[in-house]
């Protein structure tokens, strides 16, 4: 018998879902896929990205040649026009036509746009394809005042998108009294709205809008209260619309309220045609997240592939971050008294709202909601689906254990067996387990022989938990070693190569570790060696991450980008002037960095050595950009020119960032400096954060921006510069010593017990007995700075590593291309 | 089985130019192949430069090692830390690729790439 053919009409993250289900479970099919949309399948849920620096190829959910890899042929920018059921084939818009034996239509959906006058105007948009972030990135250049109709999930993310692309004034608007009306309850909204306000958004509910007025342009729009608000555009996320106009037009059974009918095997009424996803009308219900249409995809590979499997609903519990606020909703999240007991917590100082809903006799939690703070989430969510029986305190599962013993991870070892712990490939809590007890130690082991956490990746901490429980039930000892090559930890290992007075990474693993390395552990080692013995790293290049090795940051495209030192950010004009002529001469474009330096991207490796000898010759030094070693020192302008400036904050800035440029550490290092308590430096965001005082300086540590933002906390009040600089020595050296591989100090520090009023004690009232020596270490250090492209550049054999073809070292790598961009050029890809 | 004949050894470099422990990127025509000096085992290695994750160019400039108990050499790349064994050209952090190998062999201190003819 010839291979049936599967025809898919939708390249959606459903219908390529599917496809991947299928080829992983059977090559015996001829699988057709047909795509309204111009590219391959794309991560629509996390679309918002796109205007935070994420490419369209950062989104794609797989490669170009993907679908070639596994057989499928693909046909983009072709939709399929018609569906002819009795000859059983596809007609599409190019003027294919395919005769298939099984169909799937994975359509998806649209978004609804009420029938409101003047929808059609200039300046209106919706918010589902990246040809629509295209289209709304681009008016919104000239864009003002934003609004966005609509403030449920989708809404709300429109509306960070407004606010990322530097709308100055944006509005949501909701037609009911409550934001997320899906997810969370009055209260919860509030709290929401507040949050939200602070981040400069406009909320206003009960809004109902009745026209978009404007000449052939949205002006304003008005609504049935008779008040009106000026904007500049508009983005309707006002729901959405299964798409099933193909599958009407085939005379399949739909709903007059959308959508395409299945059954519980997700057969429309045609038996050959299946429909998943949010085009699928199951029980009456629509799907509008992911992982139901990921489940809906593996029921029909299932049965596809001679398997069993039905679908009967889908918990639509959901956690997401809205403009940097944690919302969840799980469980039946609205239940009320009499029908259950209702417990809530309110912070509004801190902006968190926590509800659970327990059942009246006590015994189980029936789901909750949760705004503001949502680690809780993962093991809520279990609770209910497994019906645990609570504990005698329910509130602590929202409130936390306060005093006593807190038995962290026992929650999670009392879930049964077939818990689901990671619902997009769907894993238990057993499969996990069971892997750990055949041999799996760290999460990467059980990626691989579960896929658990490879999708969206919110199960991670919970499976980290269970692995590290596991082990522990197991009697296994669970230490943070470095990873298959050492059985130690950074710091046992730092103190080991320091008594042997070990000098490099093959010496270091024979005496200690065994194999032939790998990725992780030699650039860790290589961060001790340059913290004991401060050599020229580039001697030992093949142990050094890619950046390090070639002292340059490798970009898209395999382009490196080139950081000179910029101490405090202050810089002569004739300096400026000379970083300038080098970009011209090279071709490089320039960006101002966050740490007030000036980066250079798309270097050729073979340039780099030449490049860098004129920047030397100018004076300047490496910026250490690559390493990870101290970055810089942020600083406002301070007393010399600022009139509200208390000291000189430059200066100082200059001069901190003088003493630890160089110093390699566990991760990379920011500072800043304040000249007054308006921050303007954002010292409290930084690894180490100075801001001056009437009396002197105040010393902040451990802050961090990035993903997870922190603030530093204060570890010294009102001391003078030579105190400041050397509580930094004993900080920056105590932390070079004790923290893991890749750590930030803040998660150093919290990690570490007894926190800040530990360090303190250990750097104040030197509690280790320590400082004497750290300030010795940290001296050595200085001491031994080297500019490090000085070196190369100075070393023939060493500027002959920077080739990309080893037999052709005046080549340069032909696969990079660039493109222009607004004068400038960009990394085509 | 592969017979001699259908092999053709290019000469690609010096073995002085490939950095111990580490790879280096040879043109050959129009291609671009990863050649690994793997020392501490007294080994050489060839694979893709091109990394399949992401299509970039790089994995020359990954870092070597082995893994697990069969002491598999691997190489990863620079970008994502996608990690491929050398010997197989299979990718061994999970995901569903696959990069070309060639066998290599070094004679009085040249090295010498397998291309399959």
């Amino acid at each position: 018998m010839s291979q049936p053919t599967i025809v898919v009409v939708g390249n959606g993250m459903v219908g390529y879902k599917f496809c991947e289900k299928l080829v992983s479970r059977s090559t015996q099919f001829n699988i057709i896929v047909f795509g309204e949309e111009p590219r391959i399948a794309y991560d629509r849920v996390h679309l918002s990205e796109y205007f935070n620096g994420k490419s369209a190829d950062d989104l794609s959910l797989s490669n170009s040649s993907w679908y070639a890899d596994n057989g499928i042929s693909l046909h983009l920018d072709d939709p399929i026009q018609e569906i002819n059921r009795i000859d059983k084939t596809v007609h599409s818009l190019k003027g294919t036509v395919i005769k298939y034996d099984y169909l799937v239509m994975a359509t998806g959906s649209s978004p609804f746009v009420p029938n409101i006058e003047g929808v059609e105007k200039k300046g209106v948009f919706v918010y589902r394809t990246i040809e629509d972030l295209d289209l709304i990135r681009d008016y919104a250049a000239s864009a003002k005042v934003g609004a966005v109709m609509g403030g449920g999930l989708l809404g709300l993310e429109a509306a960070k998108a407004l606010i990322d692309l530097g709308i100055k004034e944006t509005h949501v608007i909701e037609f009911a009294p409550r934001l997320m009306p899906r997810q969370v309850d009055s209260a919860g909204s509030a709290m929401l709205q507040s949050k939200l306000k602070e981040f400069g958004l406009s909320i206003h509910l009960n809004k109902s809008t009745s026209e978009i007025a404007g000449d052939d342009k949205i002006e304003f729009l008005k609504f049935n209260d008779d008040t009106s608000l000026t904007v500049d555009m508009l983005v309707i996320s006002a729901g959405i619309r299964p798409r099933d106009e193909l599958a009407k037009l085939a005379g399949l059974q739909t709903s007059s309220r959308g959508g395409v009918i299945v059954n519980e095997k997700m057969q429309t009424s045609d038996e050959c045609i299946f429909a998943i996803g949010e085009c699928a009308l199951y029980n009456s219900m629509i799907y509008g997240l992911v992982a139901p249409g990921y489940e809906m995809a593996d029921i029909v590979a299932t049965l596809l592939t001679g398997g069993d499997k039905s679908f009967y609903g889908y918990d639509m519990s959901t956690k997401l971050k809205l403009i940097g606020v944690d919302v969840a909703s799980f469980g039946d999240a609205f239940v009320t008294e009499p029908e259950c007991r209702t417990i809530v917590f309110e912070d509004s100082h801190k902006g968190i709202y926590k509800r659970i809903n327990i059942s009246n006799d006590g015994k189980y939690l029936l789901g909750g909601i949760l705004v503001g703070e949502a680690e809780a989430y993962n093991i809520l969510l279990q609770t209910v689906n497994n019906k645990i029986l609570l504990p005698p305190n329910p509130e602590d599962l929202i409130l936390g254990s306060r005093g006593g013993d807190t038995a962290e991870g026992a929650g999670i070892m009392s879930l049964p067996d077939d818990a689901l712990i990671c619902s997009c490939e769907a894993v238990s809590k057993l499969a996990i387990c069971s892997a750990v007890n055949n041999g799996a130690v760290d999460i990467d082991d059980i990626k691989k022989c579960t896929k658990a956490g490879t999708g969206c990746g919110g199960c991670v901490p919970l499976v980290k938990d269970l692995i590290a429980g596991t082990m522990k039930a197991n009697g296994q000892y669970v230490k943070n070693v470095i990873c298959e090559h050492f059985d130690y930890s950074r710091q046992e290992l730092f103190d080991m190569v320091k008594i042997n007075k070990l000098k490099n990474y093959d010496l270091v693993l024979d005496h200690f570790g065994k194999g032939d390395g790998c990725e992780v552990c030699k650039p860790a080692v290589a961060s001790i060696l340059s913290s004991l013995w401060n050599d020229v790293i580039v001697k030992q290049d093949t142990i050094q991450d890619s950046n390090d090795r070639y002292l340059a940051n490798i970009q898209k495209g395999g382009t490196y980008s080139v950081v000179p030192r910029i101490p405090g950010g202050e810089i002569t004009p004739d300096k400026l002037i000379v970083i300038g002529q080098v970009a011209k001469r090279y071709g490089l474009y320039t960006k101002i960095t966050g740490g007030q330096r000036i980066d250079m991207f798309g270097a050729h490796v073979n340039d780099l050595p030449a490049i860098w000898e004129e920047l030397i010759d100018a004076g300047f030094e490496s910026g250490h950009a690559y390493g990870k070693s101290l970055r810089t020192v942020k600083s406002c302008v301070g007393s010399t020119w600022c009139r509200y400036g208390l000291h000189d904050s430059v200066s100082f800035a200059i001069e901190i960032e003088e003493r630890y440029k160089g110093v390699r550490s566990p991760h990379k290092l920011k500072g800043g400096v304040s000249g007054c308590v308006r921050e303007c430096a954002e010292a409290q965001a930084k690894d180490f954060g100075i801001i001056a005082t009437e009396k002197g300086w105040n010393l902040y540590v451990c802050g961090n921006g990035g993903s997870k933002p922190q603030h530093a906390q204060l570890l010294a009040t009102d001391i003078d510069s030579a105190t400041c600089i050397k509580y930094l020595d004993r900080f920056l050296m105590f932390y070079i010593k004790t923290a893991d591989p890749l750590t930030r100090t803040a998660t150093w520090l919290n990690k570490m017990d007894g926190g800040i009023a530990y360090l303190k004690n250990v750097i104040i009232n030197n509690s280790l007995d320590i400082n004497e020596q750290v300030e010795e270490e940290m001296q050595e250090l200085v001491d031994t700075y080297h500019c490090e492209w000085k070196e190369v550049v100075e070393n023939d054999e060493l500027r002959k590593r920077f080739v990309h073809f080893i037999n052709a070292p005046e080549e340069k790598d032909p696969a990079i291309k660039f493109e222009p961009m607004r004068e400038q050029i960009k990394a085509k890809w | 089985m592969e017979t001699m004949a259908d092999i053709e050894w290019v000469l690609a470099c010096y073995a002085d130019d490939v950095p111990a422990n580490g790879g280096a990127c040879v043109k050959h025509g129009n291609e671009q192949i990863a050649i690994y000096n793997f020392a501490r085992r007294g080994e050489w290695y060839a694979t893709q430069n091109l990394c399949p994750h992401k299509q970039q160019m790089v994995l020359s400039r990954g870092m070597i090692g082995s893994e697990g108990n069969s002491c598999e050499p691997k190489v990863a790349c620079p970008f994502h830390k996608k990690t491929f064994s050398l010997l197989s050209g299979e990718c061994l952090s999970g995901d569903d690729f696959q990069i070309k190998t060639y066998p290599v062999r070094v004679e009085d201190g040249k090295v010498y790439i397998g291309i399959l003819e």
